[in-house]
């Protein structure tokens, strides 16, 4: 049995027959082909598939396609508009705040939604709200530098 | 032709050119390989630790429908056990074997027996993966349970299941270093002498990109191309092909891509991308497989697991005169590529540390478990090593009543160049390790923070402080060396410089960059020795297609080994370039010079050939020196004369909450002396991460087994992993102590937070807990539930 699934994804709209089963992200990653957002376990907790569905920063290996029909979702592809690095992800860079750069997708989405929350985190803010979001590479430290220099950079906006 | 860059880049932060595809989801990784025709393959594994195979029902899988083929044991005729890499035999005269390596077979799918939990036996090949997992849960294994034996010290005791015929008593080896009837002396002599059981836990390396792997067999041309996630693909290819598979080594092309993470766990040649790379040239279709989580848990490779008897002899005033250590290396259930090394040579040779000592003797007994296989895993042995000297060291100081500090500044080496041979085989080649510590001890202001700590234990409150001064070996390593020592393989690396007509630059090196940032330090070394625009350098790794040959990435390896082989491309590229230029010039090739970015008459820059046009003629060689070659391109392979030791300081403040076991690190300081620095930035994220490893063994994490053999901790639910609000941000410094063993002086940055961390952290809750009458932890993770239980019981003996 297949079921029809219809989003909105980076501002294009998608339309295909799934099986209930079907996983967002693998919709995301297989069908649709968007291959940044990224699958590190299948327990939700490593954060690498996070994206934003409607507006909120979701992991999307814990969510069925079909449970996504009529979402606008936005992936790591969708963040830099017209060529130009949203803010967190100049701070990723300015402050090599990724290594391997598998859990960054994940990384960027959570902190976007972070900083439209809370535009001044502190540091302590910043690493309670990573909680969600796992990285073996960079022991965290330039991960919140990065955030805190996107926080300045958004800020000056 | 752009002009010569000025300013030289090593030593500078510069930001990362591979960066910009990560940020924006356009990097590619393994199972981003997406082909035509493409299969998709689940293996069936065991749930058993130990059980043998009756039978293995593939009908109803095989008719399931989008089932393209399944595969047993049985169906892989003419293939042959997985490759153990290092030999510990005597006839070998491998030195310290005391009983011989028990090398047991090791197959893609068992077939007899399946010996630990996630032990592939069939594999399930489909058009879908979903089509893939409901195939394999139709096949219908038929077990017979056996007796299990999981725990390290438990494997040699009478009556232990036991796992391969070629090892009786489940030993896989016993080997020693050092001198034994020497360090019995130097404990007769003792004024102190302390004794600690010391045990180093099971961890999981925990790349956050699961492993994968695409094979592709194309019939019109005989090509096998394997992407996988791999730290050094051309070992995997030589691996697989004379080895294991028996195909043409260059029919077969092994890409690893954008590779998220390794910490060693890549290294090793899996049953997986054996069996797809088999299946996909069976099926003549491309075959995809990549692990979940949990099946990273249960078959990537773990990491230590050893548990160690420890004892220390001191003098009165409070010199080291002896060590010995007994220890059991749990290896797992079968022998991983390069597993027999890292408990032996990577472990034992360590065991000097920083300090002088009288005498030393290690004995090692490697086991074999019902539990997953043990290799390399970030430091691999020297970690194992530094934790035991630096918690023994400490209790020695708090047997004699002296302060830590103070006993370690008594013992250090002195600060040397050149050579200081220690008692365990190597020599150390160059140090000044009382420089970093002292440099640490600086930072933290220890003497203040000691009154501060009196002060503070005054109110009840528990804080300590832990030290760590560590040393390692990387740079790895002299294969003449290595060879005796038992290694399949040389250790050098290859790099090969492609000068294009235009003057832009290609560099192949056979190192992998999982993370640790080739793309952007070896073009600072290419951009500097050219003197050209780094943005005209393109570094290019992880393809077997494209690169000579490589060693690949692990060992803190490729700054200092691949980055001297691209360094001595570079410098025959110059040589040629001379030639060519002096032959326009009408002048001597010996009387030329390369600087500036162009060939110029010593001493004579208006005399001088760009290096662009020097490129455009060795391609275009109508005006060229007689009988030299066309073509500007240089191939060369390091060897290296010496392993680098880099060292260092850490230390860490934590406060214990006595009524929970919590502990909270307040302070985290690391002073590292790693040579010369190409490019601080990235050291300094990379010293971040190791330390964020060996914490996360300090306090959090552990591969905990059941006495059944199953893994307790399978997932990242159990097993816990750093979090960022469990960390501080780490105050960080270095001192430089170049190595003579390169041209650059670099010794190697990948290892040395994971190795130095634990033990500085485990200090430090020994010492916040002293006030209670605590003086060791035997076990880590120091959970909070562990950590009360310790608490409780020291209460309850006053």
């Amino acid at each position: 049995m297949k079921l029809p699934v219809t989003m909105t994804i980076n501002g294009q709209k998608y339309s295909h027959e799934v099986e209930p089963r079907l996983l967002l992200v693998h919709y995301i990653r297989e069908t649709v082909g968007l291959t940044g957002t990224h699958v590190g376990c299948d327990t939700s907790q490593c954060g690498a598939c996070t994206i934003l569905m409607d507006g909120k920063a979701v992991k999307c290996c814990t969510l069925f396609a079909v449970q996504a029909d009529g979402a606008n979702i936005t992936t790591i592809e969708g963040l830099a508009k017209n060529g130009e690095l949203h803010p967190i992800q100049q701070g990723f860079w300015e402050k090599h705040g990724l290594q391997c750069g598998f859990c960054t997708p994940g990384m960027i989405m959570t902190s976007y939604q972070m900083l439209e929350r809370y535009p001044q985190p502190s540091e302590d803010l910043i690493r309670h709200q990573l909680e969600g979001n796992l990285c073996r590479c960079t022991g965290y430290h330039n991960i919140v530098k990065a955030i805190q220099w996107a926080a300045e950079h958004m800020a000056k906006k | 032709m752009a002009s010569a860059t000025e300013e030289r880049l090593f030593g500078k932060s510069i930001k990362r050119r591979e960066d910009p595809r990560f940020i924006t989801g356009r990097g590619t990784y393994v199972d981003d390989v997406k082909l035509s025709g493409l299969t998709y393959a689940v293996f069936v594994r065991s749930p058993h630790a130990h059980a043998r195979i009756r039978k293995i029902d593939t009908s109803a899988a095989s008719r399931h429908p989008g089932v393209v083929a399944v595969f047993t044991g049985q169906d892989m005729t003419g293939v042959n056990s997985l490759p153990c890499g290092w030999d510990l035999r005597k006839e070998k005269n491998i030195p310290g074997v005391i009983q011989d390596l028990a090398m047991v077979p090791h197959m893609p799918l068992t077939s007899d027996a399946a010996r630990h939990v996630g032990d592939p036996v069939a594999v399930v090949i489909a058009d879908s993966q979903a089509a893939a997992v409901d195939g394999a849960e139709k096949i219908v294994v038929d077990w017979q349970v056996l007796p299990a034996v999981s725990a390290t010290e438990r494997a040699g005791l009478a009556g232990a299941a036991q796992l391969h015929q070629g090892a009786p008593g489940n030993v896989v080896f016993r080997w020693e270093i050092g001198d034994r009837a020497g360090t019995d002396q130097a404990f007769q002599e003792a004024a102190v002498t302390v004794k600690k059981r010391i045990v180093n836990q099971r961890l999981v390396a925990n790349a956050m990109e699961p492993r994968a792997c695409v094979a592709r067999f194309e019939e019109a041309t005989g090509d096998l191309t394997l992407w996988v996630t791999s730290q050094n693909p051309h070992v995997h290819r030589l691996l697989m092909c004379a080895f294991v598979l028996g195909i043409p080594e260059h029919k077969v092309r092994v890409i690893a891509p954008d590779v998220g993470g390794g910490f060693g766990s890549k290294v090793f040649l899996y049953n997986e991308e054996v069996v797809c790379s088999w299946a996909s040239r069976r099926l003549k279709r491309p075959v995809r497989w990549t692990a979940t989580r949990r099946e990273a848990y249960l078959t990537d490779a773990h990491g230590r697991d050893h548990v160690t008897d420890a004892e220390i002899a001191l003098a009165r005033d409070g010199r080291i005169l002896g060590l010995r250590v007994r220890t059991t290396a749990n290896l797992g259930a079968y022998l991983s590529t390069f597993a027999p090394a890292i408990p032996t040579f990577l472990y034992g040779t360590l065991l000097n540390g920083v300090y002088t000592m009288g005498a030393i003797h290690c004995e090692v007994t490697g086991v074999f478990t019902n539990t997953t296989v043990v290799d390399a895993y970030r430091g691999a042995g020297r970690p194992e090593a530094c934790y035991v000297i630096e918690r023994i060291v400490e209790a020695g100081a708090r047997a004699l009543g002296m302060d830590v500090a103070d006993l370690r500044r008594k013992n250090f080496i002195p600060k040397f160049s050149g050579a200081y041979q220690t008692l365990v085989a190597v020599a150390y080649d160059s140090g000044d390790y009382a420089a970093s510590f002292d440099r640490m001890l600086q930072m933290l202001d220890y003497r203040k923070f000691r009154t501060e700590q009196e002060a503070a234990r005054k109110q009840g409150k528990l804080i300590g402080i832990g030290f760590s001064a560590y040393i390692e070996a990387c740079s790895i390593a002299p294969s003449k060396l290595v060879g005796a020592l038992g290694a399949g393989a040389g250790l050098y690396e290859s790099g090969k410089v492609r000068v294009h007509p235009t003057g832009m630059v290609t560099v192949y090196t056979g190192s992998h960059s999982h993370g640790q940032g080739h793309e952007t330090t070896f073009a600072q070394l290419v951009a500097d020795e050219l003197q050209i625009p780094i943005e005209q350098v393109e570094i290019v790794h992880g393809d077997t297609g494209a690169i000579p040959f490589g060693m690949g990435t692990y060992g803190s390896r490729s700054g200092s080994v691949g980055g001297t082989a691209i360094l001595m491309s570079l410098n025959k590229i110059k040589e040629k370039g001379k030639r060519i230029a002096a032959h326009l010039l009408e002048a001597s090739p010996q009387d030329m010079e390369y600087a500036n970015g162009q060939f110029q008459v010593k001493g004579a820059p208006g005399k001088a050939v760009p290096f662009g046009a020097v490129s455009l003629t060795a391609y275009v060689p109508h005006n060229y020196p007689e009988g030299l070659e066309p073509g500007l391109e240089e191939t060369s392979f390091y060897d290296p004369s010496n392993f680098c030791f880099p060292f260092g300081a850490h230390a860490c403040v934590v406060e214990v909450e006595p009524d929970t076991g919590q502990v909270k690190i307040l302070r985290y300081l690391a002073v590292d002396d790693v040579g010369n620095v190409i490019n601080p930035m990235i050291v300094d994220g990379m010293v971040h991460g190791g330390i964020a490893q060996g914490v996360g063994q300090a306090l959090w994490e552990g591969a905990v087994y059941d006495d059944s053999g199953q893994l307790v901790t399978g997932s990242m639910m159990d097993y816990a992993l750093p979090k960022a609000d469990l960390l501080p941000m780490y105050e960080t410094d270095r001192t430089v102590t170049p190595t003579p063993v390169n041209p650059m002086g670099v010794k190697g940055a990948g290892e040395t937070g994971t190795i130095a961390a634990t033990p500085a952290v485990v200090n430090a809750v020994v010492d916040a807990l002293a006030p209670l009458g605590v003086d060791h932890i035997e076990t880590m993770p120091l959970t909070p539930e562990r950590v009360w239980k310790i608490i409780q019981a020291a209460k309850a003996k006053r």
